[in-house]
């Protein structure tokens, strides 16, 4: 029997819940005795000339070893391999100490080293860096203007305009909007969230013999790799990195960042094994936020709800440096139209610089922000037309007959059945009842207002087009055992249960004889990494592949050993082998098929790549809020999924993926918000100040199933790691606005602060 | 300073710098490195164990103030509940079979706030248990099913 769909418990739990999972923190290896510690001197400034930086105090502190600075690094420490290479040189090639001048509070300027965390913490305190204060771009708004220009050899801070590489539609000659009866237009902030993972960045590091050995919380093993070995000048195999357990990575793990890079070199300049472990405050101020989008969205359509022209220009904050983030706007751009048959589509979109934390790509990354837009603007066209949005939103989807679907500025949907999904999950959550008790306290004009807040969204996994690949490995044990290598890399997701289920449903095997080996690029020869939803849909049809592949050989070993045709043997799960078709007392166990093997010098292993096309799984979403219309304070009672990831191999993950970004869409429209002060002093460089949502500000979630399988790879499944965290926030948002909308509020801008909320109702009363 | 802690049913005694905090004494000095470390405000919660039987934040807490006292950690809650060999705390039997924990760096706090949870109030609503965890903070799971494992842990009788 196949284990797919069966709610399979994870094999990682027993550790995980008795001893800890063995984080980069926990590491105790033999080759990490005698370990010093680094403590990075972060600037205190937004944007600065650095005059001079004083280390002689730090360094004659008990237990120092060494204080370092920009000058220090030699340049045969090469700048790190960037990314996207879209941008302006200065703008991509970040210093891997602050040079000349800093850009964003947090940003490093100079690092010690001690015997102990304490001594280096405490060192770091005296180093004094001498500024000399330059205007600062905080914020889209202002960085846009130009009037601060953070790289005077750009001259702008338009890091792309994707306008000028022919990536967007533009703004045609033709106005598609002429022919519509209800035009409507409105700026839309997609605000500054932070990933938080709660294990923030850590790294160890050694060099053996010239061989540089690495331990890292990443979620990109070979990248990271890959990246020192090109900044250290180093064949791959002299560079191991080693990614033991993770704890979560949304996004902040992808790649390497400045201050990891350095740690090889302070290791190797001290003759030291090195560690280092970030501060909540150090990862809230240095490492990556997310989203940071000013959105302009226009939409129009005939009285009467059908939709005829929408147009979304996009302006994206990358932060002090150019990193993933600033690339993230095209992705927003991709996914513009959503699930709706628009006609005629328009984009822009560009990146500009600030004096900030650079973005990176947040889970969802690109896609949240355009799924806000898009639904903010249909909410705001049925309003315009005085009709339901559930009713305009059927009106206007793609049908379930139309996929493959291109849309009209040419992205291409695989399979789909968006009201299928909508009407799923307003049965779930009895949309009729909620209606009823809506008009009920409005009648009542109770103090706490029901709000109903919908959204249908699509995304693109494993993207962009064409799509992607992922490595796998597997291999049979001379005792008949398999062993499932993956190039990609669980930091949570629970690969080790779903990629060995994978395995064992060909194999025929149980998952207990299966060893599974990830985030180590000695035993794993090649790899990706786990980001952008695609772990499953390519490192699962990976594995896949793989195992297949080893059946085809050994089925044949069974063939000889059993004395039949090779198409008559079958794989016996019961008989942990093969048998005969028709004849099952005839078998052969994996352990015989391997010792044959051995004698017939067979490899029963197969390793590769499986290359697969990008995927758009999509969902509903109903939110329902209760606000205070005294206090605006926002309750959320219920809320309703139903998110389809194509095929579902193990519903425990799919569901706890799901639960996972559900609650992180749900934060973004209401307590999670980077800010900065408008000298860019971090305002939220903690957790007391940031509201990272806790247990008491959430309900349970209403799961709805539903499988539409996608056609691109043999599992039929995929990416789900995202997709709550793209549907929760503009249903959330939808959700308060309706709660309003009798009072004559049409929009309140994420996250819905009780202040921001309480004064769109003063607004709206006084305007009536 | 010299102190003496009992942890997971053992006796420890050690010099320890008066400004060292509990946490990083567990974990660097013991080497019981369960017990996480997510933030240095005191507001996530990675960090909880039981001290004399109360669950405490160990990073609110110096080493020197847990001399003479008796603390329980991830590591020993098995063995504190005299499980056989192979068999763990209800409450971690419940978080394993409704798959509540995904990275597993909130794990051991949150384990360990629940079981203190439920020997303060045994048979707690779902809004209980939602406040009752309100200073352990999860990124992995929005909640739902640690929320879930609670219950089923009182539903199932344990403490
Ligand atoms: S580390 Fe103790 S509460 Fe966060
Ligand atoms: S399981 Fe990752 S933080 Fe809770």
């Amino acid at each position: 029997m196949s284990i797919m769909g069966t709610r399979v418990l994870r094999k990682e739990d027993p550790k995980f819940l008795t001893e800890g999972a063995t984080y980069t923190a926990d590491i105790s290896h033999p080759k990490l005795k005698g370990a010093v510690h680094a403590h990075f001197v972060r600037s205190t400034m937004a944007h600065a000339k650095i005059l001079e930086i004083d280390t002689s105090e730090a360094a004659s502190q008990p237990g120092v070893l060494a204080v370092y600075t920009a000058q220090d690094i030699p340049e045969s420490v090469a700048p790190a391999p960037v990314m996207v290479p879209v941008f302006p040189p200065s703008m991509m090639h970040r210093p891997h100490l602050a040079t000349g001048s800093v850009r964003f509070v947090g940003e490093p300027v100079a690092v010690v080293v001690a015997e102990t965390p304490a001594q280096a913490a405490d060192a770091a305190d005296l180093v004094f860096a001498d500024y000399e204060p330059l205007p600062a771009a905080v914020g889209l708004a202002q960085a846009e203007t130009d009037n601060t220009v953070i790289y005077e050899d750009v001259g702008s801070n338009t890091a792309v305009d994707f306008k000028n590489m022919n990536m967007v539609t533009g703004i045609g000659e033709e106005d598609i909007f002429a022919d519509c009866e209800v035009v409507v237009e409105h700026d839309l902030i997609n605000h500054r969230t932070a990933p938080a993972p709660l294990e923030g960045r850590s790294m160890a590091c050694v060099w053996d013999d010239g061989r540089l050995i690495v331990w890292a919380s990443t979620q990109t093993p070979h990248g990271f790799r890959d990246n020192l070995a090109a900044v250290y000048g180093l064949e791959a195999e002299n560079c191991q990195v080693i990614a033991p357990d993770v704890g979560g990575g949304f996004g902040q793990k992808i790649g390497i960042t400045a201050d990891e890079i350095v740690l090889p070199w302070l290791s190797q300049s001290l003759n030291r094994p090195i560690r280092w472990t970030e501060t909540r405050t150090e990862n809230l101020t240095a490492c990556g936020h997310g989203r940071a989008q000013l959105q302009k969205v226009k939409i129009g359509g005939s009285q009467g709800g059908q939709i005829k022209a929408y147009r979304l220009q996009i302006t994206g904050d990358a932060g002090a440096y150019t990193g993933l983030g600033a690339f993230l706007p095209f992705y927003t751009h991709l996914m513009a139209p959503g699930v709706y048959n628009f006609p005629k589509v328009e984009t822009t979109a560009k990146s500009v610089v600030s004096n900030t934390t650079p973005t990176l790509a947040y889970r969802g990354a690109g896609r949240p922000e355009a799924t806000a837009a898009i639904e903010r603007a249909v909410d705001l066209f049925a309003a315009e037309c005085g009709l339901s949005p559930v009713e305009v939103r059927r009106m206007n989807l793609i049908s379930k007959d139309s996929f493959p679907y291109t849309t009209p500025h040419g992205t291409e949907y695989d399979t789909g059945d968006y009201e299928t999904a909508l009407n799923l999950a307003l049965e779930a959550a009895d949309y009729p009842a909620l209606l009823e008790e809506q008009a009920r306290r409005r009648a009542q004009g109770s103090v706490k207002q029901l709000g109903i807040g919908v959204s249908v969204y699509v995304e693109i996994t494993g993207g962009p087009a064409p799509g992607g690949q992922e490595f796998a490995k597997v291999e049979i044990t001379p005792e008949g055992k398999a062993k499932v290598y993956s190039g990609s890399f669980s930091h949570g997701q629970g690969h080790a249960t779903t990629f060995v289920s994978v395995a064992a449903d060909q194999l025929g095997m149980d998952i207990d004889d299966i060893e599974f080996i990830q985030g180590d690029t000695d035993l794993v020869a090649e790899g990706t990494g786990t980001f952008g939803s695609r772990s499953f849909q390519f490192a699962g049809s990976a594995v896949y592949d793989a195992s297949r592949s080893v059946v085809d050989v050994a089925r044949e070993i069974a063939a000889g050993l059993l004395e039949a045709n090779v198409d008559d043997v079958l794989v016996d799960a019961e008989a942990d082998g093969f048998h005969v078709a028709g004849t099952p007392a005839v078998a052969v166990s994996w352990a015989q098929v391997a010792g044959a093997a051995q004698e017939q010098g067979k490899k029963l292993m197969h390793e590769g790549q499986h290359h697969a096309n990008c995927t758009y799984p999509f969902g509903a979403h109903v939110i329902v809020v209760e606000v205070d219309t005294e206090t605006g304070q926002v309750t959320v009672p219920q809320v309703v999924t139903c998110d389809d990831s194509g095929t579902i191999f193990n519903p425990n993950i799919v569901e706890g993926q799901r639960h996972g970004g559900i609650a992180q869409g749900i934060a973004q429209a209401l307590t999670e918000e980077v800010v900065f002060d408008e000298d860019g002093n971090p305002i939220t460089s903690n957790f007391a100040d940031y509201g990272f949502i806790s247990a008491a500000e959430l309900p349970s979630f209403k799961l709805v199933p539903l499988e539409t399988p996608t056609p691109h790879n043999p599992l039929g499944a995929k990416g789900i790691g995202e997709s709550g965290a793209i549907g929760a926030t503009p249903a959330t948002q939808s959700a308060v606005v309706n709660a309003l909308s009798h009072l004559g509020v049409r929009h309140i801008d994420i996250p819905l602060t009780p202040e921001r909320v309480w004064q769109a109702i003063v607004d709206a009363t006084a305007q009536n | 300073m010299e102190i003496a802690v009992k942890i997971n049913g053992e006796q420890h005694r050690h010099d320890v710098e008066p400004r060292t905090l509990l946490v990083h004494y567990i974990r660097d000095t013991v080497g019981l490195t369960g017990t996480n470390i997510g933030c240095d405000t005191s507001s996530c919660g990675a960090c909880t164990i039981h001290l004399n039987g109360e669950s405490v934040k160990s990073c609110t807490m110096f080493a020197v103030q847990a001399d003479g006292e008796e603390l329980l950690t991830i590591e020993g809650l098995a063995a504190s509940v005299n499980a056989t060999d192979g068999q763990m705390h209800p409450m971690q039997e419940a978080f394993r079979s409704c798959h509540a924990l995904q990275c597993g760096y909130c794990t051991p706090g949150m384990v360990m706030a629940s079981v203190s949870l439920l020997e303060e109030n045994p048979n707690p609503n779902e809004q209980e248990v939602r406040q009752g965890l309100e200073g352990n903070l999860c990124r992995c799971t929005g909640y739902h099913n640690i929320v879930k494992a609670v219950l089923e842990c009182a539903q199932g009788g344990a403490k």
